[in-house]
């Protein structure tokens, strides 16, 4: 699903892109890179679909370090971040399966994170059992 | 042998005095406009008789991390003492043209968006200093939101206890039960913070969470 003409800065978004990034791409990665990885993808007009989701950790740097951003970066002003996972009321037996095959494959691959520019996506809302992405005119 | 029993006595005895004196440090944090700095002036008010910080309707009041030491607070007879630390309310995106819908000039707009990126910066780094935090929610909003579940799990990898507030009971869109269903595995607590009302459970879960803190 493209729609894409990217514009030199954030603030004249001429399209956007929507890109798949699986989870073995940064699986190997320190936290500074994978970071560093994802915010390269949303600045540059991308919504970004992430197969697994980061460490708590890597959530909050990753704020951080949007937050710190904005003002030094043209017309960025901020992201906009969902994850999609088990609600936590799987129950004991459904838990314990997630948690060995993820510590088999290194990550929470049945989870999937949203991450898109705030000048593209206005907003993601969420409830158990739906997600909408609502994008700015 | 005298002189080694006496010093162990000594060393006990102060360090008896220290523990009695340790203050619990108490960590505010959730979403902006959630009603944070309303709860830490609400229990800062009742046992010190004075306020933590100024409140407003315009997001991103509190843009820098506040806080006030040795606030004692008296229970049922129990007492315990806690330095309570308000935080700016995390946000994944601030844009300056929001405070405009609440005309605020542009130029003091500007300000207010750049003082907030750094209070959402400094919130994060004083999380580590926790020993127990409230997660002040707006119980008339979307509990699934990220930066709420980001917090939280934050927290509960720091091995740091939590208990979450459902504020604003008194408005009639409040829903406490959405957040219930959105943490199951924690305790939620609804309370009016500008009412004071339902604050006796909060202070009877504030007393039970504190008590895990080693």
């Amino acid at each position: 699903m493209t729609n894409k003409k990217r514009g030199g800065s954030l603030g004249r978004i001429k399209g956007f892109a929507i890109q798949f990034l699986p989870y073995s791409e940064i699986k190997d990665l320190d936290s500074n890179r994978r970071i560093k990885k994802i915010l390269g993808v949303v600045l540059g007009n991308n919504i970004l679909i992430l197969q697994g989701r980061l460490y708590p950790e890597e959530e909050t740097r990753l704020i951080g370090d949007t937050m710190a951003m904005i003002g030094h970066v043209k017309h960025f002003k901020g992201i906009e971040l969902a994850v999609i996972s088990g609600n936590g009321q799987e129950g004991f037996i459904e838990n314990l399966k997630r948690g060995i095959v993820n510590v088999l494959s290194g990550g929470d691959l049945g989870a999937i994170t949203i991450i898109g520019p705030a000048t593209i996506v206005k907003e993601i809302k969420k409830n158990p059992k739906k997600i909408e992405l609502l994008l700015n005119k | 042998m005298v002189i080694k029993i006496f010093k162990n006595f000594i060393k006990r005895m102060f360090s008896n005095i220290f523990k009695n004196n340790k203050q619990i440090k108490l960590g505010f944090y959730g979403p902006p406009n959630a009603g944070k700095t309303s709860l830490a002036n609400r229990i800062c008010k009742d046992f010190t008789g004075e306020e933590l910080g100024s409140v407003s309707n315009v997001p991103h009041e509190t843009r820098n991390v506040q806080f006030k030491e040795k606030v004692e607070i008296d229970f049922k007879g129990k007492k315990m003492v806690f330095k309570m630390v308000d935080t700016p309310g995390i946000a994944t995106k601030i844009d300056y043209e929001e405070f405009l819908k609440y005309k605020v000039k542009k130029k003091d707009a500007k300000k207010r968006a750049k003082e907030a990126t750094q209070g959402v910066i400094e919130s994060i780094k004083w999380l580590d200093d926790m020993n127990v935090v409230v997660v002040v929610l707006d119980s008339t909003e979307n509990p699934y939101n990220q930066v709420n579940i980001t917090i939280i799990g934050n927290l509960v990898a720091r091995k740091i206890p939590v208990l979450i507030v459902a504020n604003k009971i008194d408005k009639k869109k409040s829903n406490i039960k959405k957040i219930e269903a959105a943490f199951p595995e924690y305790d939620v607590v609804g309370i009016s913070a500008k009412f004071g009302k339902n604050l006796e459970e909060f202070y009877e879960s504030i007393f039970k969470i504190s008590k895990k803190v080693k």
